[in-house]
């Protein structure tokens, strides 16, 4: 039995938020789907909202200091990831924005991703297809095929959660666990001193 | 190993009292600080390079043998050359006229320059900043190191038997050091050629700087110009002291907290914790930067920043005269205690001159 690590990173701004709700039904269903395909699974979350000031400093300053460090080394480091953000102003929430923004530009490159937004209305459900797919194909992600979007009336169902919503959530985290453990485990993080040229190559030509 | 400063060369308002120096003044006070810097018995004045406000070094060549003309022991660098958007024909004119007028006591950082709008105000574009680099100190090297040249690149209008003069003095030309914050290939480039390395030491976790040189000084020693820990390294630090640590704190935060490179981002006291800068009493400066050799090796060369973000002259004049009494000697001593003897010092004119001397007698021995 492989154990996978899933990385969650939420977005949610509340206590208790339905971003974090999302995102924790999201990942006790994949989990659950690894599973019944013989994977173990480790989760990490990572609450967006306990790095604000991480997030704004390293927007300053170029680097991450040691906390926000830890928190990007277990996204970048992870087997697959659930990427959960509230929808504000028609669009993924800035902090969201900001946490990919700092990430090293190949550092997803080909890690799989099950993308959640929440909001007060189903007239932001496409925000998945429209803003945070793109994001993450900039990012060379592999995004599942299902993304889940909730809006409060989702939450309304009996046990909590629509009946729809749920079959969604299912549906999703199977392809998140298809994509995960048809992997090769033990994905390395990029190393920039790995396959410097050397300086016979660099001056080639001159 | 040798001891400095060096300036950015910013023109900052101070924001303690609304007051912005003008350009008359802030290149006075530059001359000012290199002068003292001799005076309390530093080794080392560097200078930055910009084209763009609020800097006012546009021609450090100019500056620095100003200075040279006043000082006698001080050697003068840069921080850095702009070795993309510059020409290389005319870095070697102007620096092998500095080094005569200032008498050997010159030596040169070169870095690439990351403001994207300079680059076309030279004919440049910044997406070419690396193979900018590699050309054109290829050609750099080659009018120092030969009196005739020919030579055709992609940047540059060929040369045929063009002669840069004047010719480096003592047939030795200023020692290079190649400076980046995150550029494995700038260190390769330094190692490929037996220069040294600089890392700017401030703006980032140590852990930056400490790979940057474990990586400069491996292939330093690959490319067989000595073993690793014979590689030569420089750093930069920043630091504000203050005789009490919590004056040094309370007036130093308001310049850290406007500061215009990390001002309005991370609290003084985390930054500290997370970059190398120092703010505290001369021996909280001096336990600080002696730990530097535990990440980076033995090395040759530091050099601190202590006057930008709008801090006033007098102020830095304080800094400058607490370095030269209380830091450096301990440094020196402390350091050099340390320092094997197969560690070479920072090169100079008189050792380089040396060094050829010896490489022509072996050879026609």
């Amino acid at each position: 039995m492989t154990t996978r690590t899933l990385a969650v990173v939420s977005a949610g701004l509340s206590t208790p938020s339905s971003t974090r709700l999302l995102a924790d039904r999201l990942t006790a269903a994949t989990v659950a789907a690894l599973r019944e395909r013989g994977d173990d699974a480790t989760v990490e979350v990572v609450e967006l909202r306990t790095h604000a000031r991480d997030l704004a400093d390293d927007v300053v300053t170029g680097f991450a200091n040691e906390s926000l460090r830890a928190a990007i080394d277990t996204v970048t480091g992870a087997d697959g990831l659930i990427a959960v953000t509230p929808v504000f102003s028609a669009s993924y929430s800035g902090l969201f924005k900001t946490f990919f923004d700092v990430l090293d530009k190949d550092s997803l490159t080909g890690t799989p991703v099950l993308l959640g937004a929440t909001a007060g209305t189903a007239r932001h459900s496409l925000v998945i297809e429209h803003a945070m797919r793109p994001l993450f194909a900039y990012l060379r992600a592999v995004p599942a095929p299902t993304g889940v979007f909730a809006a409060s009336e989702d939450w309304a169902g009996a046990g909590g959660v629509d009946a729809e919503l749920a079959r969604r959530i299912d549906r999703a985290a199977g392809e998140l666990a298809d994509l995960v453990a048809g992997r090769p485990a033990g994905k390395r993080p990029v190393d920039p001193f790995a396959d410097v040229p050397s300086f016979e190559e660099l001056l080639r030509g001159h | 190993m040798q001891f400095g400063v060096f300036s950015v060369s910013d023109i900052t308002t101070d924001p303690t009292n609304g007051r912005t120096p003008g350009e008359a003044e802030r290149i006075q006070a530059i001359v000012t600080i290199a002068k003292k810097a001799e005076e309390v018995g530093l080794d080392v004045f560097a200078l930055g390079e910009h084209h763009n406000p609020p800097f006012f070094s546009s021609s450090p060549t100019t500056t620095l043998a100003y200075i040279a003309a006043q000082t006698t022991t001080l050697q003068l660098s840069t921080a850095t050359t702009l070795i993309t958007t510059n020409d290389p024909v005319k870095i070697a004119e102007d620096y092998a006229m500095l080094q005569h007028l200032a008498g050997g006591r010159v030596d040169l950082m070169m870095g690439r320059g990351n403001t994207g709008p300079v680059y076309p105000w030279f004919g440049q574009d910044i997406r070419n900043g690396l193979p900018l680099a590699v050309e054109n100190y290829a050609l750099l090297r080659r009018l120092w190191d030969e009196d005739v040249v020919d030579w055709q690149g992609q940047f540059r209008t060929p040369l045929q038997g063009f002669t840069s003069t004047p010719r480096p003095l003592d047939g030795v030309p200023p020692f290079v050091w190649h400076g980046s914050i995150r550029s494995p290939q700038i260190a390769e480039q330094a190692a490929y050629y037996g220069d040294g390395f600089f890392h700017n030491h401030i703006f980032w976790p140590k852990e930056h700087t400490a790979r940057m040189v474990e990586f400069y000084r491996r292939r330093f020693e690959h490319h067989g110009h000595g073993s690793a820990d014979q590689a030569i390294v420089g750093l930069g630090g920043q630091v504000f002291m203050r005789r009490n640590s919590q004056d040094a704190v309370r007036e130093f935060r308001p310049y850290f907290d406007n500061a215009p490179v990390y001002g309005h981002g991370p609290s003084l006291e985390d930054f500290s914790r997370e970059t190398p800068l120092t703010v505290g009493s001369p021996q909280q400066v001096i336990e600080r930067t002696l730990g530097f050799r535990e990440y980076v090796g033995d090395y040759q060369r530091q050099l601190f920043l202590i006057d930008h973000a709008g801090l006033p002259l007098k102020t830095v004049l304080e800094q400058l005269d607490m370095l030269g009494e209380e830091v450096v000697p301990v440094l020196r001593r402390e350091f050099a205690a340390l320092k094997p003897a197969h560690v070479p010092d920072a090169p100079t004119h008189a050792s380089r001159v040396a060094a050829r001397q010896a490489s022509l007698e072996e050879v026609s021995a």
